[in-house]
């Protein structure tokens, strides 16, 4: 009788120790470098690295997001991203936090050519290396790399930078919803 | 008879074509101004490649894409580019984009063109490149460049050629009366085509509403081994994967091209088309267009100039102004509403219907669903109608993708049945142009944070590197002092150079010493003499000694000068001598150092003195 009572202890050791070693094996093998949810909620917001959200770039935003940050602070991903990283995390999505800006609608930076001086602070300024330019010669905006993050209008000595507005043309057209009809009755109501 | 098969779905709508088969294809004339949108296709827009004011002559190229998918646009007849400008195109938008306008001469003068009858001589590259240079882009309604869809990749062997002419739509007739007046130029392009592809089988699939249409074709074939496929009408048959479902039983995988499972499918008019490029060198000039709907006196169709503007098409069909209600581009079931008569006809325009408002009413409103899966049973490619329109309704894109949303033709087959008369495909239009801007979107936001995160170790590199260099200097400066030092030292060890000029040093700060003290002039020669009795022992310093004494007794003459004179000098010497005292004390503690390092008499000797 003791010895299968110590045949069983032994054999349920025995895997004991061989589970424990595959885990401890599993777990140095196959771990993960870093939060790989910062990735994923760094993936939906905007990347217009603007800095309104209060934090140095998109992904410090995604670090303090992970960590249990309010996912309202970004006014360029507006309602979509908020919307997009509350079904992510399986959070209530709030209203965005109009403390940190209101959304807008896709604007992109111009200079004035003529008027610029030169001074390259606008180049540091941009977080996506999208202006072109060299000190004492006129700068320029690459503008399918701007993201309209504003950060070039303050430094401009002479400000000579505008934001305008991406006005929809014929290619980026797209179809709209169609309007809610009213329903056959109220429409007779409407009428009569 | 060739195989048939069938496809889900389908309807069968009122067919009214015999509106516009009553008379035969006319010329539609020179209108006053043709104008010629930069983009009649799918892929980049072309670039004008001449400037107002040019002369231009018919058939000449006057706009073509630099790089990248597209075709060229030519001059439909000669005459003057009176302006090239923003103005309203043919698009469901209705807004404008960047046309020529060229304003005809009158004398139609064409540039020299050159046929290729013997195109079989050829390169099958040559004779692709020759169907670009005409500007041929599918004539069907998409408008995708022919020569690049002629040449499938390298891996996809095309097995069967399928020429087109079901033209499943209502009213439309423009392929309908094309097949009926140039069978021969039909039979002539597919010929080309089947030459470049080498498909194994060529079939033209038709409706068997156009009998007309089959018999002259039946007849331009003959002697060929092409078949002829007449298919029961339904729409939409004339639909790409649905004609090659019914041709071959076969379907074209989700997401892929025809080329795929080994099919190709060319429209009658891009066959004609090709025709005349080849055997003729005319680019696609002109097209047949279908003017057609009760507002219209004389409907028919009309081989018409691209760039035509639509309202002189509608001029020449006696169109009742008073009568048209709604002016719809392409078929009732997949066109648009015109916003303006004043769009041109471009490659692609293949119908204008000017219909009263009885005959395509206003839509009535939108009513709920009540979910009857009338438009599942009559979706042609098995979608969910309804399930795509509760997910497009509630913006949940991505459940719509899911469920195949890209796969939707747009054929409009479930609006059409739909009790609640719900535009569906205006719902998936909207999703798909949704999703399409949220990848485009996606795809810039990777970018920034590409460019982004280039950008932050760009700075970090810099900065890295800036202190690498402050670090290289202070190890640079580092090491020279520590040489210094060394050398100093070495100087000290070996008395050399450096001994004398300690020794030097040391005299000059007892000259000082002794000014200060205001002592006898004969007391600086002990410490003279002391160096004398320090070094007996190296004979390289005596000599030194020697040479240092007379140094000092030259010294010793400036000074007691300079004190006799009391002059400016003697404070220069002092200031010389305070900068200097440093550098002596240090040559003095190395000096010192040395010697106790040395032999213990010349230590002594120091210690005496």
């Amino acid at each position: 009788m003791w010895t299968s009572v110590l045949i069983a202890v032994v054999v349920l050791l025995a895997l004991a120790v061989v589970f424990g070693g595959l885990l401890g094996f599993a777990a140095e093998r196959f771990r993960v470098e870093g939060n790989p949810l910062v990735d994923e909620i760094d993936a939906l917001l905007p990347q217009t690295q603007c800095g309104q959200c209060g934090y140095p770039g998109c992904r410090p935003y995604a670090e303090s997001i992970a960590d249990g940050g309010p996912i309202n602070k970004c006014p360029p991903g507006g309602e979509g991203t908020i919307k997009a990283l509350a079904d992510l995390l399986d959070v209530e999505p709030e209203p965005l936090d109009a403390e940190h800006g209101v959304e807008q609608v896709k604007r992109v930076a111009v200079i004035r050519e003529d008027e610029c001086i030169g001074c390259t602070k606008c180049i540091q300024a941009c977080p996506v290396d999208a202006i072109l330019g060299a000190a004492k010669h006129m700068h320029t905006v690459i503008e399918s790399e701007c993201t309209g993050c504003d950060l070039c209008v303050d430094p401009c000595p002479v400000d000579c930078i505008d934001m305008v507005t991406v006005e929809p043309d014929i290619r980026s057209w797209t179809w709209t919803p169609p309007r809610p009809g009213v329903i056959a009755t109220d429409r007779q109501g409407a009428s009569a | 008879m060739t195989q048939l098969w069938d496809f889900s779905g389908g309807i069968h709508p009122a067919e009214h074509k015999e509106i516009s088969t009553a008379r035969p294809i006319r010329a539609a004339g020179l209108p006053e101004r043709l104008v010629l949108p930069l983009q009649q296709h799918i892929g980049e827009p072309t670039e004008a490649l001449v400037a107002v004011g040019d002369r231009v002559l018919k058939g000449q190229k006057i706009a073509d894409v630099p790089s990248g998918t597209g075709v060229p646009v030519h001059a439909p007849t000669s005459g003057v580019i009176e302006s090239i400008a923003d103005l309203p195109v043919p698009h469901p938008s209705g807004m404008t984009d960047r046309c020529l306008v060229l304003k005809p001469d009158g004398e139609d003068r064409w540039q020299s063109r050159q046929p290729i009858p013997d195109y079989r001589s050829l390169d099958r590259d040559q004779v692709l490149q020759v169907i670009r240079d005409a500007g041929i882009a599918g004539m069907g309604g998409a408008g995708f460049p022919t020569n690049i869809k002629l040449r499938p990749p390298r891996d996809r062997k095309v097995g069967t050629l399928i020429l087109n002419g079901a033209e499943c739509e209502p009213y439309i007739t423009a392929d309908d009366m094309t097949m009926r007046e140039k069978a021969d130029r039909v039979v002539a392009g597919l010929k080309i085509m089947a030459w470049i592809l080498r498909p194994e089988r060529c079939v033209i699939g038709i409706e068997d509403n156009k009998p007309e249409a089959i018999a002259a074709l039946r007849q331009a074939i003959e002697g060929t081994q092409t078949e002829i496929a007449v298919i029961p009408t339904k729409y939409p048959s004339g639909g790409e994967k649905q004609l090659i479902q019914i041709l071959t039983g076969m379907e074209v995988p989700s997401g892929g091209i025809p080329a795929d499972i080994g099919v190709m499918c060319q429209n009658i008019g891009t066959a004609v088309a090709v025709a005349n490029a080849v055997l003729d060198g005319s680019p696609l000039i002109s097209r047949v267009v279908t003017i057609t709907g009760d507002a219209v006196r004389q409907p028919g169709n009309f081989e018409a100039l691209i760039g035509t503007p639509i309202e002189y098409l509608l001029e020449q069909a006696e169109v009742d102004q008073s009568a048209v209600s709604r002016l719809v581009l392409g078929g009732p079931m997949m066109g648009y509403t015109l916003t303006t008569e004043a769009v041109p006809v471009v490659k692609t325009t293949n119908c204008v219907i000017a219909a009263t408002a009885e005959e395509l009413p206003a839509p009535p409103p939108e009513q709920p669903c009540i979910r009857c899966g009338q438009c599942a049973e009559a979706c042609p490619m098995e979608l969910l109608p309804q399930q795509l329109f509760w997910h497009a309704k509630a913006t949940e894109f991505e459940k719509a993708e899911h469920l195949n949303l890209f796969d939707c033709i747009e054929c409009g087959a479930c609006s059409y049945v739909c009790p609640s008369s719900i535009p569906l495909v205006q719902y998936y239009r909207f999703a798909k142009g949704e999703i399409r801007i949220q990848r485009a979107e996606q795809i810039k936001a990777d970018r920034a944070r590409e460019r982004f995160e280039a950008r932050q170790a760009r700075l970090e590199r810099e900065q890295q590197e800036k202190e690498l260099r402050r670090k290289e200097r202070a190890q640079a400066a580092a090491e020279a002092q520590a040489k210094k030092a060394a050398e100093a030292e070495k100087a000290a060890e070996s008395s050399e150079a450096g001994d004398e000029r300690a020794a030097k040093a040391a005299l000059v700060e007892q000259a000082l010493a002794r000014k200060k003290a205001k002592a006898e002039a004969a007391r600086p020669e002990e410490p003279a003499q002391a160096p004398a009795e320090e070094a007996p022992d190296i004979e390289a310093l005596e000599k030194q000694l020697t040479q240092a004494r007379a140094k000092l007794e030259t010294m010793q003459g400036m000074l007691d000068e300079a004190k006799a004179q009391q002059a400016d000098n003697v404070d220069k010497l002092e200031r010389a001598v305070a900068k200097n005292h440093d550098r002596v004390q240090r040559a003095e503690a190395a000096l010192s150092e040395a010697k106790q390092s040395q032999a213990g008499q010349q230590a002594e000797s120091q210690t005496t003195q």
